[in-house]
C-alpha cells in the first residue's frame, strides 16, 4: 500500500526536479535534506500549485543547495540573508508563492536578524530552517542549535554555550505558524510544510535533521540511520493538552506538529494594498 | 506622478533623487534611514503607494539591498539610499548584484567617515569604496552629481545604466548635493529618455539567464514569468548553474570586466568648462566642481588661463578626457575632501611632457571654497603669481559665449 503511494508519487517527482540537469546532488549519502527536498516537492505538488509561481530562496550551506534541484524560479542568496531577497519578492509580486530554506546557522546566525524581522513583519513567507545542530559544510562549527556540551570542531571540549529553540523564537517574534517535523517523520513533515504553504503569513517549519558526517561522528552518535532512530525515540507529539513536564520526564526531546497559528493578524501585502487603494486617492 | 514638471521648484539634491528615480520607472524602495540620505526614503515612502509601488523600511542595510536584488529579479526597477556606514554594510550584495547581473541603484550620500564619523557634514572619501568595495573583480559604474537638477537627470542615467548593462549602479551624492535646494524645472515625463532591460525573445525551454551575446548583455527574464531560471551568487555557467570549470569561471570574469571595457564611450560623460585654451586645469567632481567652476572665474580675472574637467561619471575612471587634457595644461589640480582618491587616478595618467597633478585635500568638514582652490592655484608655479601681479581685467577663453559650459562624452 505503501509502496503504491510512492510510486505513484514518482511523476510529481519528475515534474518538479530538474532531472536532467542536476542530479546526482551534492549531499553525503544519509543526508536529511533530500527527505526535506522530496517533503517540499511533493507538498506542492499536493496543493496543485504551478511551477512559474513557484520562488524557492535559500541562504548558504547545505540547505542551501536545495532549491538548485527545483524547476521553478531558484535563488541562492548570501549567507543569512535569504530571507531578505525573499521579502523584496514578495512584496514586489505578492502573487508568487515564496518558500525560503535555510539552516540553523544561516537562519539563526548570521541571519537571526533578518529572521525575527521577517517573522515581525508577518509577511507571507514559508521559511523552511533545517536543523542539523552543526555548520556541516565548513565540515563542523558550532552552530547556534549546537546543544549545550556537545562537540564540534570549534568547540573542541564540548560546547559552552546554550542553544537557540528555532520554534520558540520564530513565535515570540511573531510568526503566525510555527511547525517542528523530523527526517525520520517524512510524511508528517510534508504535511506541516503544506500546511505551512497553505498559511497566509510568515510560518516556520523546523525539520531537524542529521548531520552524521560533521555532527554525528564528533560527538560519537553513530550514523545516519542510528541518529535518525534517535529523532524517532525522542520525539512527542504536540497535542492541545501537551505537558511539557511530562515528555521531558520521558526523555523526550522533539516537540512535533503545528506549536503555533494565528489567523487573525494581517498579513503584510495585503496591508499594504489596502494602503496604496487609500493612497492613490490622496488628496494631493 | 505626484509632483509638477515644467514650472520652476525648490527641491533639495535628495529629492531630486527620489523624484528622478520615479521618473524612471523605480516601483520598488527598500531601505533604513541613515544622514545625511533620509529624505530620500521620506519621499518614497510617501510616493510609491500613489503609483503603484513598493515602499519597505528594513531592519539593516544588507537587508535593503537584498530586497532591492529580489524585487528587481521580479522584473520591477529598484533602488536603495544609504551613507557611509550603510554602504559599507551593502558591499555585500553590490558584489551579488554584479556576480548575478541584477540592475538595482545605490545612492550613497557621502558624509565624513571613517565608521560612523561626522553624520551631518560633507565628505567625498567613499569614492574608491564606490569602486573597490565588494570583494572580488566586478564592474563598477558610480555616478556623482553636483547640483540638484543633475541629481534629477543622473538619477534616471544611473537606472538607464543599471538596466542597459545588467549590474548595481552608484550614485555618489554627499551632504552638501543631497541637503542643498535650488531651483529646477522638471522635464515633462515624455521628454525623459527611459531605458528598460532586454527581455528574451525564446521560448523558455531555449532561455539562458547568462547567455552569450554580442553587447556582452544577456537579455534578462523574471521570476514568474515562466522561464524558471536559477540565480547563483556562485560562480556560474551561462544558464546560472554552479560551475568550478577554468573556461567558464575566467569567461565569466571577463565578461563583467567587459562591460565596462567594451562600452567606454557610453560611460564616459564629464563636463568641460573653459578648458580650450587652459593652462591649468581643475579636475573636480560631485558638490567641490560648484566651488571650482567659481574658482576658474576667479583665476581667469587675475589673468591665470584656467578651465574645470568635471567627471559626472567617476568610475569607470573618464581616461580619455583627462588625458586629453594632461597632454594640453602645465599644471593639473584635483581638490577633494578626502585624502586624494582621485588624484591618484588622475597620477596613474601623467607621463612626462603632460601636466604636473597637484591636489588640494580638505580634511576638516567645512566645504572647500572657490578662494582656497585659487590660492592653491597660485601657490602652484611662480607663472601664475607672475601672471597675477601683471593682469588687472578679466580674460575669457576666446569663444562666443563665455558662460556656456561643453558636455562632451568623448
Amino acid at each position: 500500500m505503501v509502496e503504491q503511494n510512492l510510486l505513484s508519487k514518482t511523476p510529481a517527482v519528475h515534474k518538479w526536479l530538474r532531472v536532467k540537469k542536476k542530479f546526482p546532488h551534492l549531499w553525503c549519502p544519509g543526508c536529511g535534506n533530500g527527505i526535506i527536498l522530496g517533503a517540499t516537492i511533493l507538498a506542492l505538488d499536493d496543493l496543485g500549485y504551478d511551477k512559474n509561481d513557484v520562488v524557492m530562496v535559500s541562504g548558504i550551506g547545505c540547505a542551501g543547495r536545495i532549491p538548485v534541484y527545483v524547476d521553478c524560479n531558484t535563488l541562492h542568496t548570501t549567507h543569512g540573508r535569504a530571507l531578505t531577497f525573499a521579502t523584496g519578492i514578495k512584496l514586489a509580486k505578492p502573487h508568487l508563492k515564496v518558500m525560503v530554506f535555510m539552516g540553523d546557522g544561516d537562519a539563526l546566525a548570521i541571519g537571526g536578524n533578518h529572521f525575527i524581522h521577517a517573522a515581525r513583519r508577518n509577511i507571507d513567507l514559508t521559511a523552511v530552517v533545517i536543523n542539523n545542530n552543526i555548520y556541516g559544510m565548513t565540515g563542523g562549527q558550532a552552530s547556534p542549535t549546537t546543544p549545550h556540551s556537545m562537540r564540534a570542531t570549534t568547540a573542541v571540549y564540548g560546547n559552552l554555550e546554550q542553544p537557540f529553540d528555532t520554534c520558540e523564537l520564530a513565535r515570540s517574534a511573531g510568526a503566525t505558524f510555527v511547525a517542528r517535523s523530523t527526517v525520520y517523520h517524512v510524511r508528517h513533515a510534508e504535511q506541516m510544510i503544506r500546511q505551512a504553504l497553505q498559511h497566509n503569513g510568515f510560518s516556520v517549519v523546523e525539520i531537524v535533521s542529521n548531520c552524521h558526517t560533521s555532527y554525528g561522528r564528533i560527538n560519537r552518535l553513530g550514523g545516519a540511520i542510528e541518529m535518525i532512530k534517535y529523532m524517532r525515540d525522542k520525539s512527542v507529539m504536540y497535542t492541545p493538552d501537551f505537558d511539557p513536564e511530562k515528555a521531558k520526564a520521558d526523555g523526550k526531546q522533539y516537540v512535533l506538529g503545528v506549536l503555533h497559528s494565528d489567523t487573525e493578524r494581517s498579513e503584510l501585502c495585503e496591508l499594504y494594498d489596502q494602503l496604496a487603494i487609500a493612497g492613490g486617492n490622496g488628496n494631493r | 506622478m505626484t509632483i509638477k514638471t515644467g514650472v520652476p521648484l525648490l527641491l533639495s539634491g535628495n529629492e531630486a533623487v527620489a523624484y528622478g528615480a520615479i521618473a524612471a520607472g523605480a516601483r520598488f524602495y527598500g531601505g533604513y534611514p541613515i544622514t545625511p540620505s533620509t529624505e530620500i526614503a521620506e519621499v518614497m515612502a510617501e510616493e510609491l503607494p500613489r503609483i503603484g509601488g513598493k515602499f519597505i523600511q528594513m531592519e539593516d542595510e544588507i537587508a535593503s539591498l537584498g530586497a532591492v536584488i529580489g524585487a528587481s529579479l521580479t522584473g520591477v526597477k529598484s533602488f536603495t539610499a544609504t551613507s557611509g556606514p550603510g554602504f559599507s554594510l551593502m558591499q555585500e550584495h553590490i558584489g551579488f548584484a554584479a556576480m548575478a547581473e541584477v540592475p538595482c541603484v545605490i545612492v550613497d550620500v557621502m558624509r565624513g567617515g571613517p565608521s560612523t564619523g561626522l553624520p551631518t557634514k560633507t565628505s567625498q572619501a567613499d569614492v574608491m569604496q564606490a569602486k573597490y568595495g565588494s570583494h572580488g573583480d566586478y564592474p563598477s559604474i558610480a555616478i556623482v552629481p553636483s547640483s540638484v537638477m543633475e541629481c534629477y537627470t543622473l538619477t534616471i542615467k544611473a537606472f538607464n545604466l543599471a538596466e542597459k548593462y545588467r549590474v548595481p549602479v552608484i550614485i555618489l551624492s554627499d551632504e552638501v548635493v543631497g541637503h542643498m535646494r535650488e531651483k529646477v524645472v522638471l522635464p515633462d515625463p515624455s521628454e525623459v529618455e527611459v531605458i528598460d532591460r532586454a527581455k528574451p525573445t525564446v521560448p523558455p525551454e531555449w532561455y539562458q539567464h547568462y547567455e552569450d551575446t554580442i553587447t556582452g548583455v544577456s537579455p534578462m527574464a523574471s521570476f514568474g514569468e515562466g522561464y524558471r531560471f536559477h540565480v547563483t551568487g556562485l560562480t556560474h555557467d551561462v544558464s546560472g548553474f554552479p560551475t568550478e570549470r577554468s573556461d567558464e569561471v575566467s569567461a565569466l570574469l571577463q565578461k563583467f570586466k567587459n562591460k565596462e571595457i567594451h562600452n567606454t564611450k557610453d560611460l564616459t560623460m564629464v563636463e568641460e568648462f573653459w578648458t580650450e585654451d587652459a593652462q591649468v586645469c581643475i579636475v573636480a567632481y560631485g558638490s567641490v566642481g560648484r566651488s571650482a567652476r567659481q574658482a576658474v572665474k576667479l583665476l581667469r580675472a587675475r589673468g591665470v588661463r584656467a578651465g574645470m574637467l568635471r567627471p559626472q561619471i567617476v568610475w569607470p575612471f573618464p581616461k580619455l578626457p583627462v588625458e586629453s587634457v594632461l597632454e594640453q595644461v602645465s599644471h593639473v589640480l584635483v581638490p577633494e575632501m578626502n585624502v586624494g582618491q582621485i588624484r591618484k587616478e588622475v597620477e596613474r595618467l601623467s607621463r612626462t611632457g603632460r601636466g604636473k597633478v597637484h591636489g588640494l585635500n580638505v580634511l576638516d568638514p567645512t566645504f572647500i571654497s572657490p578662494e582656497q582652490i585659487v590660492d592653491r592655484v597660485m601657490a602652484m608655479s611662480p607663472e601664475f603669481r607672475l601672471t597675477g601681479e601683471q593682469s588687472s581685467g578679466r580674460t575669457e577663453p576666446a569663444v562666443e559665449d563665455p558662460s556656456r559650459s561643453q558636455v562632451a562624452a568623448r
